[in-house]
């Protein structure tokens, strides 16, 4: 029995590398200058160009983007406790943007370094306000706690909204409330690679999250130490979606929609379903990509849209489904 | 609360409310005291109008969701109203009638607001009765769906069109067109009436839904009248004025922690007057500390917002 | 005299209540026991009309319970769940005097005041009647909920696991209110109870389910027997008499 389950999870992860691959040449050779597999080896200087400085970085972006989010969101649902809780449903998101608000308002030559800082700063403190208060608050019913998180990031998003009508940066702002992998080049997608330390920081601690996930009183008496853990976990969780929001724009529903779906197959064991979450997150966004590069070829539709239909589709069904059970 | 120190607190109310509406009418009249009257007075029914409207739906909600840090604004109507105004702008453009015809604008905005809350709460009370959330999460995805629709269509509108929509998604008494209060008030006065005469019944609701039913009532048609009736409230508010939830949450809120009481009836009259307050107040900054450089949305918001990260606070800490 | 016929409930696939058929005695206590998942609380959540039956049919003095009009329902047949946090602040008198909701909807007259009077003095809470249910021992609102259902007036009064967070002596104390209210005022209660003992003490009749299914009911004599008992819980249990009662011990096996 258990030969065959190792057999049948062996083909499965085999599997999604496949997919993992497909789908990054497919994204690779997606777009308007018509780029070729088979002239891969006979490319003009300009295809040379296009595919070093703009597809090859956008390519590399989403699969950074979408593992990074997926597993960022798994880790917020294991550090509190709740399937439904992720950046977009803790503030987090919403914080790192009024941080970036504030870094074009105050340091209007705004370098890159000052809009990481500022935006690195709000989205930790915004996710300890809300991890803190969903740990000591005890509310009926668990779905009531997003519920409360994306009201807590519409208070704080209409802040940033308010201070960019004051400072008449309306329309900068909004370019950082899209997600937009348009625009990613080998100029500015560098600080991603932030994200590849932080991935290896979480897998090395997996096991130690997993512990976190029984609760606090369980991981205490296993020895764990609760607060660092829990505080080590928000610190990257923010980091990492700083990074995201810095270089691709914010990007709804991954964080909870990948991991409650690879749930669904895998189940619930953190340090089981850390590398098939990060795949999933990445086969996500480079999917929902090609989808909005090629519906309105040649125009594309930001990806926060199309992953705003797909991912609420989705979201939807994950909701319903675990009602009908 | 004992009736006298009710008494004291309503009388309070009433007396805030006549000083600052004198003050209202009277600051800065420049000795065209006439007209003024008759600029500002036009305003006065409207004030009262949405205070009583988003208090009355936002306390109605959060009994039956038995949560007071919800408002009525995440079942996503605000954002259907937001999402509606910047298709008009992004099709047909700021000067299309659609646009420009605020009577045409304010019926098309009711009926999309109240055909959505009718099509989805009809879907979910016949399917899931008694699952409350769902119908709430499902809201507040739409939401979040229609905002992120509505930011993309915004980003790429004409920049003189976006400043002029941009105006419309803020909640302003400033532009509150006279003709449309008649409308509303025929619209929102018997819902509000209604709502009034049934807080006996409400309070039942603080139960929780199944001692609810044990004491006879019906509890899931119950909650869909509720609903439309809240639907109804918030969208008349939103099409007048614009999104303005966190008026109605201010008013709840305090209203709770002055009244200490589980009654609707105080509940209601008191947090719309508090509610009424807040309008006159911020109204007052918005003409005449401000001059007219921000808009009584913003101000409720920020406002409102503080208090719900006080809240927030309070219930970590208590 | 309630008459449960044919009655099923299905949670997507799994059946939970499988086709139940019994009377329930009028004027008497009637327990309802069983190993867990039994179905036990969902037959009576069925009988007290908070979910609705797939298929079958559950009759309230001869007329259907679907079809009793809520408000006049609720005069009849009240109902109290395993005690669920309240978030509202309320005083134990203002909890009480919703139980007279059906009656007057809320605006109480004196009738209403001197039966919510009585009620909480029935249940021992006219000194706790303006303390706050959030101050209360697990006990004491306990009680405070029984009083409720008492000044609600019913003929039928269901309780889903009252002895819940109750120690030994609140236990027996519950136990003789709910006897009481049978002997005293003729109410008609049906409990669910996990303690086999306390509803081979107390009860007249006893419902014993298992896996969805009707297992054997009849009056506490002819239940609390070896045979019974063993096949219902799948265990070797030992029946012992002290005082003219029977009682069951299963403690160690």
């Amino acid at each position: 029995m258990e030969r065959i389950a190792q057999k049948t999870q062996g083909n499965y992860k085999w599997y999604m590398i496949v997919m993992l691959v497909a789908l990054i040449l497919i994204s690779i050779f997606t777009g308007v200058s018509d780029i070729r597999l088979s002239n891969l080896l006979s490319l003009t200087d300009t295809q040379k160009l296009v595919l070093l400085t703009s597809r090859i970085p956008r390519t590399f972006s989403l699969v950074l983007a979408g593992s990074t989010l997926a597993v960022s969101g798994l880790l917020m649902q294991q550090l509190t406790q709740n399937k439904f809780v992720s950046p977009t449903t803790a503030g987090t998101l919403a914080s790192a943007r009024l941080g970036i608000v504030i870094a074009v308002i105050f340091f209007s030559h705004s370098s890159l370094a000052y809009k990481t800082g500022l935006a690195f700063v709000f989205s930790l403190i915004g996710t300890f306000t809300f991890i803190l208060f969903v740990r000591t608050v005890k509310l009926k019913n668990a779905v009531m706690i997003p519920l409360v998180g994306l009201m807590f990031g519409n208070i704080i998003s209409s802040f940033s909204t308010y201070l960019a009508v004051q400072y008449e940066v309306v329309q900068n702002a909004s370019s950082w409330l899209q997600g937009n992998f348009a625009l990613i080049s080998s100029e500015n997608y560098q600080l991603l690679l932030l994200s590849v330390p932080l991935l290896i920081f979480i897998i090395s601690l997996a096991h130690y999250f997993t512990i976190l996930g029984l609760g606090r009183d369980v991981s205490l008496e296993l020895g764990v130490p609760y607060g660092l853990l829990e505080f080590i976990g928000i610190t990257i969780v923010s980091l990492a979606t700083t990074a995201v929001i810095l270089t691709a724009g914010s990007i709804p529903f991954v964080g909870i929609v990948v991991p409650n779906l690879v749930s669904i197959k895998k189940g619930d064991h953190f340090q089981k379903v850390l590398l098939p979450t990060a795949f999933s997150g990445a086969l996500f966004l480079l999917i929902t990509d090609i989808i909005s590069r090629t519906m309105i070829y040649p125009y594309e539709i930001p990806i926060g849209v199309v992953i705003g239909v797909v991912g609420s589709v989705l979201f939807l069904y994950l909701l319903l489904r675990g009602e009908s059970e | 609360m004992k009736t006298r120190q009710l008494n004291g607190v309503f009388v309070t109310l009433f007396a805030s409310i006549i000083v600052f509406l004198f003050l209202y009418m009277t600051v800065n009249t420049r000795g065209h005291l006439s007209f003024a009257f008759s600029l500002r007075g036009q305003r006065i029914v409207p004030f009262f109008l949405v205070g009583f409207t988003t208090t009355v739906s936002t306390i109605v909600f959060q009994t039956m969701t038995q949560n007071v840090i919800l408002t009525p604004s995440i079942i996503g109507l605000d954002a259907l109203y937001i999402l509606l105004q910047t298709v008009v702008f992004f099709v047909f453009g700021m000067n299309h009638v659609l646009a420009t015809n605020q009577q045409l604008n304010f019926l098309l905005s009711l009926l999309l607001m109240m055909g959505g809350s009718i099509g989805m709460f009809w879907l979910f009370f016949l399917k899931y009765p008694g699952k409350l959330y769902l119908l709430l999460m499902t809201g507040l995805i739409l939401g979040t769906f229609f905002n992120s629709f509505s930011q993309f269509l915004q980003v790429i509108i004409d920049p003189n069109e976006f400043d002029s929509l941009f105006s419309r998604t803020i909640a302003s008494f400033n532009r509150v067109d006279i003709t449309l209060v008649n409308t509303s008030l025929l619209l929102a006065l018997p819902a509000l009436i209604y709502l009034f005469k049934e807080s006996r019944r409400l309070d039942v609701l603080h139960l929780g839904r199944e001692y609810a039913l044990n004491l006879g009532i019906d509890i899931d048609f119950y909650y869909f009248k509720l609903f439309m009736l809240i639907s109804l409230l918030t969208a008349v508010t939103t099409a007048l004025v614009g999104p303005v939830s966190f008026l109605g949450f201010l008013g709840a809120n305090i209203a709770y922690k002055v009244f200490n009481t589980y009654r609707h009836s105080i509940l209601f009259l008191g947090g719309s007057l508090i509610s009424i307050v807040f309008i006159l107040i911020g109204q007052l900054l918005v003409e005449h500390v401000f001059k007219l450089q921000t808009t009584l949305g913003v101000i409720i918001q920020f406002v409102g917002g503080l208090y719900f990260l006080v809240i927030l606070f309070k219930e970590r800490n208590g | 005299m309630m008459d449960v016929q044919n009655v099923t409930k299905n949670y997507g696939q799994t059946v939970v209540v499988n086709n139940v058929s019994l009377p329930i005695e009028k004027g008497k206590m009637t327990a309802c026991i069983g190993p867990n998942g039994a179905g036990k609380s969902t037959l009576l959540e069925m009988v007290s009309r908070l979910i609705p039956q797939d298929t079958g049919h559950i009759y309230l003095d001869g007329k259907e319970v679907k079809s009793w009009k809520k408000g006049e329902f609720a005069k009849r047949l009240s109902v109290l769940k395993q005690t669920n946090q309240m978030t509202v602040r309320l005083t134990v008198r203002e909890l009480v005097s919703f139980g007279r909701f059906p009656y007057t909807k809320g605006r109480l007259n004196s009738k209403c005041h001197e039966i919510i009077d009585s009620s909480l003095s029935y249940l021992g809470l006219s000194e706790l009647q303006n303390r706050y249910i959030d101050t209360l021992s697990g006990g004491q609102l306990q009680r405070a909920m029984i009083a409720m259902v008492l000044c609600q007036d019913t003929d039928y009064i269901l309780l889903d696991e009252p002895l819940n967070n109750l120690d030994m002596s609140f236990g027996v104390q519950m136990m003789q209110t709910l006897r009481s209210l049978v002997d005293e005022l003729g109410k008609t209660v049906i409990t669910v109870v996990h303690d086999i003992n306390f509803a081979a003490s107390y009860a007249d009749n006893i419902v014993a389910m298992k896996e969805g299914q009707l297992f054997a009911s009849g009056p506490v004599d002819k239940m609390i027997t070896k045979s019974v008992l063993d096949d219902l819980y799948d265990m070797d249990v030992e029946i012992i008499e002290n005082k003219g009662k029977k009682y069951c011990l299963y403690y160690i096996n």
